[in-house]
């Protein structure tokens, strides 16, 4: 009884609404990732200053993208490091 | 200071000033003073919503040109006492005002209203700008389809820039049928998309359509579910703690039956 239960509620539950929310969720994904090119700026310097303090990189060749894949946003930075330097001073931090 | 309240959607033609109407009839049935502001110029229709359409004399854009003084152009609403309509002008386009005329128009209308509400037009563009710049507060109405989802997404984000934080949403065209069948998503699924309170839902109805043909609001219809989704809206506005009635809850007998054995 149980089982015949199970199945008639599976087969009722399969409405196309999955599918909406499905869609919607990956349409939003990529639309909240429209950050603007202010915003990303602003982030690269940050994470410039941040990396600074731990190694020397080069600026110029610095490159922060946000990737949008089928369902998931990647932030992706490439950053071309110099030299890494010996010891970090916490206190500075 | 009365509370000036934005009404918006992202997406044309979800039920904004539909909302207004009623919540602006609510409010004054409920005995405070409100002001209705159709923002939509060019294409305004609060005015035919309301049935006031043979009254107006000055609009939004004559307020904002000082053709004339506010008092001058709003519109008592000789129905719900407490109820005025600030027209939106038809002739005009969407940038015949500027954001600070909106604000400052706003602010002057809540010195003596205690609920200020704005019908947005749909977009995002200018006329979207100028009818929140005087907004302290939001409300953002879909209905359940992808696509008014999406747009009230971007809204809600763009609500946020401008400070306008913590809107509420209102669902519009529910059909608790197609719920039921999974062919529509229901409140949690929105809920849980959008990440924002729920001020409360309103039923697709016929009524809507029936009483707007005549020029009056649904929330005077006792019997009506849309009516009386809309009488819970406005309490939940003047703070009361409403639950939502029967057809805003999932407790349809399959879900329900989901649940209890572990489908849920
Ligand atoms: N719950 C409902 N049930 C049935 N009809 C509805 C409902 N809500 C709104 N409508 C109808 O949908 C149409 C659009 O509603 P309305 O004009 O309020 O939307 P809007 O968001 O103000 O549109 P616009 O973006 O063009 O300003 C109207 O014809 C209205 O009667
Ligand atoms: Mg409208």
């Amino acid at each position: 009884m149980l089982d015949f239960l199970t199945r008639l509620l599976k087969r009722h539950c399969g409405g196309s609404k999955d599918l909406a929310k499905e869609r919607l969720r990956l349409v939003l994904v990529h639309d909240r990732a429209n950050i603007s090119p202010e915003l990303l700026q602003l982030l690269k310097d940050d994470l410039v200053r941040t990396i600074s303090r731990y190694m020397e990189i080069d600026e110029k060749g610095l490159e922060v993208t946000l990737d949008t894949s089928d369902n998931a946003v990647a932030l992706v930075a490439s950053i071309p490091v110099r030299r890494v330097k010996r010891a970090v001073k916490m206190a500075s931090v | 200071m009365g509370e000036i309240i934005v009404i918006t959607s992202g997406k044309g033609g979800v039920g904004k000033t539909t909302a207004a109407a009623n919540i602006g009839a609510g409010l004054a049935l409920r005995g405070y003073k409100a002001a209705l502001v159709d923002a939509d110029i060019g294409l305004r229709n609060l005015d035919v919503v309301l049935g006031l359409e043979n009254r107006i004399v000055y609009d939004l854009v004559d307020v904002a040109h000082g053709h004339c003084r506010l008092k001058q152009a709003l519109i008592k609403d000789k129905r719900f006492e407490g109820l005025h309509l600030l027209p939106a002008a038809q002739t005009k386009d969407k940038t015949a005002v500027k954001p600070e005329q909106m604000r400052e128009i706003c602010l002057q209308l809540s010195e003596e209203f205690d609920y200020v509400i704005i019908d947005c037009p749909a977009g995002i563009e200018q006329g979207f700008r100028n009818a929140v710049a005087g907004a302290e507060k939001a409300i953002v109405i879909t209905t359940p389809e992808v696509s008014a989802v999406r747009d009230a997404d971007r809204v809600i984000g763009l609500l946020e820039a401008a400070e306008l934080r913590e809107p509420k949403l209102v669902i519009n065209r529910l059909r608790p049928k197609m719920v039921r069948q999974g062919n529509m998503m229901n409140i949690e699924d929105i809920i849980d998309i959008l990440a924002v309170d729920l001020l409360g839902v309103i039923p697709e109805d016929e009524k809507i359509i029936v009483t707007t043909n005549k020029g009056d609001p649904v929330i005077q219809d006792e019997r009506s579910l849309s009516g009386e989704a809309f009488r819970n809206i406005t309490r939940r506005i003047l703070g009361e703690p409403v639950p939502l009635m029967d057809l805003e809850r999932n407790g349809n007998f399959f879900l329900r039956l989901r649940r209890m054995v572990g489908l849920g």
